[in-house]
Formats: structure tokens, sequence, C-alpha cells
């Protein structure tokens, strides 16, 4: 039977004070009983929904939904929602008993049930007997049950966990994620759990929503998250990867890394694509019989298995392998056709639209888009226009009028350049997040009005450096908007 | 590491003659003329007398009622206005604080003297609410002492508390009266610590209304402006009683409310 929808979210958007936008046109569907993880970096906007469904923020527009009706309205006491905050957020001033209940006094339970349900509760948090502690005589651990026994006595409808488990230790956290995924099948409520911890994430949920930068990137199963990640960002951020540019050469052929592979995947011949191939899904063979042959350069054990790095040619592949070898050694690498994941090239990348200005004689073609305004060739725009007493005139002498005209500007990430110096680059921007794809890495620089600018180097810069976005007038391919 | 610990105590000496001086030794002599006699005798008589007079018992009792209801009145204003400021959602909070404590950077004789001025636009003439009109201006007088502790411990309060509560199912009220006064009762004692002692004694306020009856400060005064070191010392000596009294019941209460309710 297919389950029904519980919390429904529906073109859910929030920005602060009308500029910042930190969550953008969100739809998201929960079923009644699942485990749902939103995963994601900081500031990706995940705890500003967990924030929105608990009723603490509200939405700046869309709806959210429980049971299908409307409660973005609703104060945070009118919801059947509960939430463990993320440092628990105990009361110091009451015992562990008066703490769990809170809730249940606010309802006006009588006294007999009340005793009943805190020791239910407690009992499920494994800490019977606990009522009279004080809340500052418990550990870490220790307080985040009794954090969740204070929110389950309610009987929400939805649990919300908000990182819960991030400030325990790792061994802590381990048992934790165990015990909060028996208490999900033992309760049979909702969970919605927000997390950074890919690993965590994987392990606990029945669905995963991998969030980026205030949007969805993916929802899936976990096995579908890490096998078949729908762009470049969940690839990276789910797991180990490599990622190559490349593009298709036949039906169920790409090329890249400077070789063929056969894969599963139908795209259409010349599309460019992403190829993504986990590290233990990489064979080594015999020099000469994979797809590839390269150069180990280094090889750390790490417990059960070996991370090696192999030089091929100008590219660098990671394999995860129980064999160990030696730097310097020759070998082959060989991946399995449906091992090879692949992704069609984000069309929009460095796409923006623009507005031609006035000619000038001089300067040339004048063009803005995104923060950028410049002088381009007209021939760029106009390939048969002619100049004529300082006027851009068409094939019969007719005057051109270039002011106003949409136009849809873009670059290759690769033609572009990144700088320190402020004044060498048409616009400056933040190193918001950058990947490394087989031989380069692809960096995406953000301005301060929120424009994006994807450009290819080979050298390393950090994350968050600020940096001059360097595009070569003859790189700006210019067309007109359809 | 020897020589360093040695400097490190040095660095207290300054602070350590200083509270000899300006704290013990005044509280010393305090003590010596409260309960010795003229010729240096120690006696109770000054002590027992204090009690066995009805002036100065009413003194005393009227002194309570001023001080009760000025710091009662004080909080009442203070709590809501301290939680909208520590509290609120809106820029530039802490120049909505300085309105409120703004007053406190003028000499207290001039604001007394403005809100006389205020009050007999409203009254008409001032002798015919000599009660009230000494409650009215201790209040105002006083009122930025109560707001500012408030205002930090409001502060403190972490937001996950209110979020917490109201995610229990508490409103808006419930979780004022059952997690933030609770949580804020540090400020709220020193707050009337603050107040309290201070419109036990600040006789001046009484003068300038024209309210003819004595409060505690008001003996002090009379008995030193007669040189009558004894009763007057013996008054101080009261009085730090009182406020020891109050400050030992009161850490009490806070040890109670953080050490966890007892059901």
């Amino acid at each position: 039977m297919e389950k029904d929808t519980i919390i429904e979210l529906k073109d859910v958007k929030k920005s602060y004070d009308g500029n910042t936008t930190v969550i953008e046109n969100i739809n998201l569907e929960i079923k009644r009983g699942e485990f749902v993880t939103l995963l994601g970096p900081s500031g990706c906007g995940k705890t500003t929904i967990l924030r929105m469904i608990g009723g603490f923020d509200t939405p700046t527009s869309g709806q959210i939904t429980l049971n299908g009706r409307d409660i973005s309205p609703l104060p945070p006491y009118e919801r059947p929602i509960n939430t463990v905050f993320q440092k628990y957020a105990l009361f110091p001033h009451l015992n562990v008993y008066d703490n769990i209940a809170f809730g249940l006094k606010m309802k006006k339970v009588s006294k007999a049930e009340t005793e009943k349900k805190v020791k239910e509760a407690l009992e499920i948090v494994d800490l019977a007997g606990f009522e009279k502690r004080d809340i500052q005589t418990l550990s870490g651990g220790q307080q985040q049950r009794i954090a969740i026994a204070r929110a389950i006595v309610n009987e929400p409808q939805v649990l919300l966990l908000d990182e819960p488990l991030s400030a325990l230790d790792y061994k802590m956290r381990k048992e934790m994620q165990l015990e909060l995924k028996n208490m999900h099948k033992k309760l049979g409520i909702t969970f919605i759990f927000v997390t950074h911890d890919q690993e965590e994430a994987l392990t606990m949920s029945d669905k995963v929503v991998v969030m980026a930068d205030g949007a969805i990137q993916q929802v899936g199963t976990p096995e579908d998250i890490y096998n078949e990640p729908a762009n470049v960002f969940v690839a990276d951020f789910i797991g180990e990867s490599n990622i190559f540019n490349g593009t298709m050469a036949a039906f169920h052929q790409a090329r890249f890394a400077d070789a063929l592979f056969e894969c599963v995947d139908d795209f259409e011949k010349g599309t460019k694509i992403d190829a993504v191939i986990r590290p233990e899904d990489v064979e080594i063979v015999e020099k000469g019989k994979g797809q590839l042959t390269g150069t180990v350069t280094s090889a750390d054990f790490k417990g059960t298995f070996y991370v090696t790095f192999v030089q091929c040619g100008d590219f660098e592949m990671e394999v995860h392998t129980t064999k160990h070898l030696s730097a310097g050694a020759e070998v082959g690498l060989f991946v399995e056709p449906d091992n090879i994941h692949i992704i069609p090239y984000d069309n929009t990348i460095n796409h923006y639209v623009g507005e031609l200005g006035a000619f000038d004689a001089e300067k040339g073609l004048f063009v803005r888009f995104a923060d950028v305004e410049i002088y381009v060739d007209y021939k760029k725009v106009y390939p048969e226009a002619k100049v004529s007493d300082g006027k851009l005139v068409d094939k019969s002498g007719n005057e051109i009028v270039t002011e106003g005209v949409n136009v849809v500007v873009y670059f290759n990430p690769e033609d572009g350049d990144m700088s320190d110096n402020k004044d060498e680059g048409i616009v400056t921007g933040q190193i918001v997040s950058f990947y490394y794809i087989g031989d380069h890495y692809s960096y995406t620089i953000r301005s301060k009005s929120e424009n994006d600018y994807v450009i290819d180097d080979d050298s390393l810069w950090n994350q968050d450096d600020i940096v001059s976005v360097i595009i070569p007038k003859d790189s700006i391919k210019i067309q007109f908007m359809k | 590491m020897k020589t360093s610990n040695f400097e490190r105590k040095a660095l207290a000496i300054p602070y350590a003659l200083f509270m000899v001086f300006f704290v013990i030794f005044p509280l010393l002599v305090i003590l010596y003329y409260g309960f010795t006699d003229g010729e240096g005798h120690v006696s109770l008589e000054n002590f027992l007398n204090f009690f066995r007079s009805a002036k100065t018992v009413g003194t005393l009792i009227y002194s309570l009622v001023i001080a009760v209801m000025v710091t009662a009145i004080c909080l009442l204003i203070a709590y809501p206005v301290a939680y909208i400021l520590a509290k609120g959602e809106y820029a530039r909070k802490h120049a909505f604080l300085m309105v409120f404590v703004l007053p406190m950077w003028i000499n207290f004789t001039l604001r007394i003297t403005a809100m006389k001025e205020i009050l007999t636009v409203l009254e008409g003439n001032l002798a015919y609410h000599p009660f009230m009109n000494t409650i009215i201006c201790m209040v105002y007088d006083f009122l930025p002492f109560m707001i500012m502790p408030l205002f930090n411990s409001l502060t403190k309060l972490d937001n996950s508390m209110l979020e917490a509560s109201a995610d229990l199912g508490a409103n808006k009220w419930q979780t004022i009266f059952k997690v933030v006064i609770p949580l804020t009762i540090p400020g709220i004692v020193s707050g009337i610590t603050m107040v309290f002692l201070p419109a036990m004694t600040n006789y001046v306020v009484l003068d300038m209304v024209y309210n003819s009856t004595y409060i505690m400060g008001s003996l002090i005064g009379s008995y030193f402006n007669a040189y009558d070191w004894n009763n007057g010392s013996l008054i101080s000596a009261i009085l730090l009683m009182f406020i020891g009294l109050f400050t030992i019941i009161t850490n009490h209460l806070i040890a109670g409310e953080e050490g966890g309710r007892r059901r």
C-alpha cells in the first residue's frame, strides 16, 4: 500500500529582509512514518526548512501542509510536531521528570497519566529511574536522551531532529544513530532529521534530501543518492568520487580522461557530460588491459583498503583497493560500464540574460549582463553589420537599434581565469564551492549580487577566497534571446 | 614558577588595601559606634532603644512600606520593558535601551526637580500627596537600576529555551511564567537588591517632594547632624543586617530554583 503524505512543502520560499534568500522555491513531500534526512553543508537551508516545519520560522511565500491542512500560519504550540534541538534546550530550572512532563502539563494531562507516560518515555530512551536527577548532573549523551524523551512523550505525529548528534563524540554518535533508528521503528512516527554528516544520513534514512544553496539537489533512497547522483554537487558531497568532463562519443560510449568507456546511460552523441566513478568501483588490472594506464603516485592504508592515487596522463584517479601497490608501479585501470555514472552537463552554467546598449564606434558594442558591463566587438552579435558614419548599419544600410535588445551571454568555464588582483578581472566574488574534475578544479564564484561564475583552473584555491573573475572578451559568446 | 606566583599575588595588594580602608575599616567603625555608648563602653542600649521607641520602629515600618512598594512597581514596569528590549525583534535595540538608561547620566536632583515640576502641573500642589509623590519620584529615579540587570539576564536567556517551550505546547504567557521568569530569577534578585536599599534610605527624595515623614536614611542623617555617632551607626548596622538577611534568603531561593524543583 502506498503510504499517504503527512507533510508537504509547496513552493516554499524564505528570504530575510526581502533580499537574502535562504530557501528558493522548495517542493517536498514526506510520507507518513518515513525517516527523512535533510542533508547538506552548513548554510544550505536545511535547518531553516526544519524550523519552518516546526513553526519557528514562517515561509516568505508558499505553503506547508500537515495531513493536507495548511499549517504555515500556526504557532509552534498549535502543531502536533515536536523538536529535538541541536543543543537539547533542556530547562535547567526543572529536573528530568519536570522537563519531560512539561508538554503534558501544558495539555493538562492528569497527574497519574503524566507519571505513567514519563516513565514509559524514560524507558524508551533507556534512562529509567532518572526522574529526580538534575539536568546539570547528566552527561551530554544522557541530556540528548532526555531531550528525545521530552519530545516523544507528547506523541507527536512528526518528530524533528536538528543535528541532534553533532555534540556527541564519535562512539556515542554511532550508538545513538542505531538507537534512533530503532526508536523510529518502534514508535512508527515520521522523523525529519537534519545533518551535515553524509554517512549519518545514508545509515539512518529511508529517504535523503540533499540540499545546497537553499535548493533541493536530489531526493532519493540512500542507495539512489550514492549510486545515481543527480549532479556533480551530490556526487562530490556524498562519498568519494572521481569526476571527469567529457562527451558522448557514440551510443553507450563516453569519452573522458583521454579514453573511451563503455557505459549504460543513454545520451545523444556529442552531449557534454560529467562522468562520476566511485573509487571502490575502479579495478586495478594488468598494464594495458584496462581502459586507462597510469602510474601509482601514493597508497595509504585505511584499515580495510588502500586509498591509491593513479596518475593517467593529465588525469588523476582515486582508487580504493585491497591490493597494496607501491608508488611508481605501472598499472591498468578498469571500470565496469554500469559503474560509470553519466550526468549530462548543466547547460545553464555561465549563461546570463543580458541587454545590449548603444554602439560606440571607438569602444564597440555595449553589453550588460550579471554584474558585468563591457564593450565587445559588434561582429559577435551582428556578424553581417557594418560601421558607417560611426553608426551600426545592416546589409541594406539601415541603422541597427541595439539599445535594449535582450541577449543571452555565455562563456566556457575553461576560458575564464581567476586572480587575487581585484582590478584584473571584471567582477569579484567569493569561491563558494569547488570540485576536482580529473585534471583540474571547477570553481563556483559568487558575486555580491548573487551571480555565479564557474571557472576551471588548474591550481588549488581555497573555499571562501575572494577572487577576481577574468573573462577574456574574445571568449564571450552572445546570442539573441529566443 | 615561584616568582610568577608572587607577582600575581602582588597585583591583588592595591585591591586588598582598598577593601581594608574603604570597606572593612568603615564597617568596623560602624559596628563599634553602633554597639558602644558615648564613653566607649560596649552596650546594647542603642540597639534595644531602637526597638523600644515607637517613633523609630514606625520609621522602620514606613521605610519598609516605601521600599517594598517602590521595588514592586519598578519590577512590574521594568520586567516587560526589559523583556521587549531583550527579546523583541527590531533593529536598534540598544538605542531603545539607551532611552531608558539615559536618565542615569543626569544628576539625580535635577531629575527629581524636573519630575516635581511635572507633578506640580498635574496635582496643583505637591503637598497634598507627599506619599504618592515620594513613590513616583523614587520609581522614576531607580527604574534604570532595575532594567539593567533584568535586561542582561534576559539577553543571556537562550532563545532555544523559548522555542522548546513553544514546541512543547506552551503559549506565550505560559512560556513567560513557566520558563522565562524562573530562568531570570538571578536578574530579578539583583534588580531588587539594587533598588530596595536605596529606597529605604534615600531621604533626599522625600525632602524634595516635601514629605516630612522620616525614613531610615533621614534618621541616620538627623543623628549624624546632631553628632550622635552611636545611634546613627546603629541604624546603619540595622539596615546592613536587613540587606544581609535579604541576600541570604534570595540566594537560598535561587539555589533552590537552579537545583531543580522537587515534586
